[in-house]
């Protein structure tokens, strides 16, 4: 496996996604929404409860720690639409035949296009991540006396979860690319794979589990096994002779 | 520089390519010939290391078809137009070409060179930033063929390479081809252009599932149709016809006033031929060298295997 090599195609990869307005766009807005929107909206909660009192405080930061959840979801749902495209799209436009002529390996086409598809997401969320704990420690630090970021669980979610969801929904893509048709099945199919990650934070909302350290890990070890497996059958699913005679 | 033994490949029961042999030496030009769903584009991607075979062997450069390590030293020294041309059409001319020379590890310098040589050499060069999405199919197929160049591959095979151009485009691509054969570049091209095929090709096949024939355009004219003349007569009588037969041991046919009668170099035996009709009293109206065209052999072939 040459990294050379795949860093040529996920370059590629870049260039395109940066000519894709919709798709670019498409990866910025649910970032800037949970980054800006969000720590606004706790802005305006803190005004109307003022005074604040230890409850409200309480409850508020059990709150943005869910928020938190939703960089996750959004890593899990952003990634499907560039390796969408980038499948699906070049199976359309036929240029995935001259791509297999050259001498790359099948792992170092499928390594570079993951790393095309992944990066804008996790830029765009680490940027939004930084964003939105700079908000919220601008908004609590008066009633806390300190500042609430960065801590453990935004440590966790934004360094094991949010990328290890991100690579999960590339895999997903992947599989799904080998057997759809446009662009736009293979995205509705590949954002199925939000509906777990929105389980898991509707079941921490109701505090039917925990969304604090050791769980986050455990959960964070879950979607790595997840993605050791998914990662042998996308591998088994991208193989230039499967994609030049089965694909279709 | 490109060995086929009984190279074949199944897709489950459906067999596309059955026991291809041949051998096509360095600097040549190889082409092709059959029709839709031969199995030619298949015979292409074995040997592009694309897809695997199911049987025999084969070996292009030396390298072993089928073997991992040599698959991507294969890769590496061919070029290949496909038969779509598979552009990246958000990206520029310059943009995709430059992807693809630094997939084959060419240098920066290496990459302005070949790419900019190219892109003056196909009329491209003013046009090297425009997206290639904005482009016709002729200026995409010449985008092809220097994405194909941009390494200075050793081997090209093209796929179908003038397929849905209008009559211009084609002229310029076939043109083009014929310049890399003076560069003896060893060219490979699937065709079911005749005409096509005739003009650039040192040697033919003919491919249907199996390879029906190999050779020359003149070879397989030669092997399936032989060289014939045609002479017209006033009136043919037998004191004509022994004159014939006594001149050439090969085959005579009577059509009405015409004989047609093989003969194996025209120019050679027709001054024979006609000396003997007239010494007979045969009263000649006209001399015709009847010359097969490759589209007869080629519907002969394929038809015989129908």
């Amino acid at each position: 496996m040459r990294l050379t090599q795949a860093w040529i195609i996920a370059s590629k990869e870049l260039s395109i996604f940066r000519r894709k307005k919709g798709i670019f766009i498409s990866v910025i807005i649910f970032p800037l929404f949970v980054s800006v929107g969000l720590p606004y909206l706790i802005h305006v909660i803190l005004v109307r409860s003022m005074p604040v009192t230890p409850d409200t405080l309480a409850g508020l930061l059990t709150v943005i720690n869910a928020f938190a959840f939703f960089f996750i979801i959004g890593s899990a749902s952003l990634p499907t639409a560039i390796a969408s495209y980038s499948i699906v799209g070049e199976k359309q436009e036929q240029s995935l035949e001259p791509l297999l002529a050259t001498p790359t390996t099948d792992g170092e086409i499928l390594l570079g296009k993951s790393i095309g598809a992944l990066l804008p997401p996790l830029v765009a969320i680490w940027v939004g991540a930084v964003i939105f704990m700079g908000m919220i420690d601008y908004y609590l630090l008066g009633e806390l006396g300190y500042l609430y970021y960065p801590n453990a669980v935004i440590a966790i979610i934004m360094l094991l979860l949010v990328p290890l969801s991100a690579i999960t929904a590339v895999e997903v893509s992947i599989i799904i690319s080998a057997r759809a048709n446009d662009v736009r099945t293979a995205q509705q199919l590949g954002s199925l794979i939000v509906i777990p990650f929105a389980l898991i934070y509707v079941l921490g909302e109701i505090n039917a589990i925990p969304l604090n350290v050791p769980y986050l890990l455990i959960l964070s070890g879950i979607i790595l096994l997840v993605d050791i497996v998914l990662f042998y059958l996308s591998k088994a699913t991208f193989q230039r002779d499967e994609i030049l005679t089965k694909w279709r | 520089m490109i060995d086929a033994d009984n190279l074949s490949r199944k897709f489950g029961d459906v067999t596309a390519v059955e026991n291809l042999t041949f051998h096509i030496g360095e600097g040549e030009v190889f082409g092709l010939l059959g029709p839709n769903g031969a199995g030619k584009t298949t015979a292409v991607r074995m040997l592009c290391c694309l897809i695997a075979k199911t049987g025999g062997e084969g070996r292009v450069a030396g390298y072993e078809i089928g073997n991992e390590a040599d698959s991507l030293k294969i890769r590496q020294i061919i070029g290949l137009i496909p038969e779509n041309v598979g552009l990246y059409n958000e990206l520029g001319t310059y943009r995709n070409l430059d992807f693809y020379a630094r997939l084959y590890g060419r240098s920066e310098q290496q990459r302005k060179e070949s790419i900019g040589r190219l892109l003056k050499l196909l009329g491209l060069w003013e046009r090297r930033d425009k997206p290639v999405g904005t482009f016709s199919k002729g200026m995409k197929q010449k985008v092809a063929i220097a994405r194909a160049l941009v390494h200075d591959p050793e081997i090209l095979f093209l796929d179908e390479p003038t397929a849905n151009l209008d009559p211009e485009a084609a002229k310029t691509v076939r043109d083009f081809i014929l310049h890399l054969k003076e560069e003896e570049k060893t060219i490979f091209i699937n065709t079911h252009n005749l005409d096509e095929a005739q003009k650039l090709c040192d040697r033919i096949g003919i491919l249907k599932t199996h390879l029906l024939r190999t050779g020359t355009a003149g070879e397989l004219k030669e092997s399936l149709w032989g060289n014939k003349t045609v002479i017209q007569l006033e009136k043919i009588d037998d004191s004509v016809i022994t004159a014939v037969k006594n001149h050439t041991p090969r085959s005579v046919v009577i059509e009405d006033h015409r004989l047609v009668i093989d003969v194996a170099d025209a120019q050679r035996e027709n001054p024979g031929l006609v000396e003997a009709i007239v010494a007979a009293g045969g009263q000649i109206q006209f001399v015709q060298e009847l010359n097969p065209t490759l589209e007869d052999v080629y519907l002969k072939v394929v038809r015989e295997t129908a």
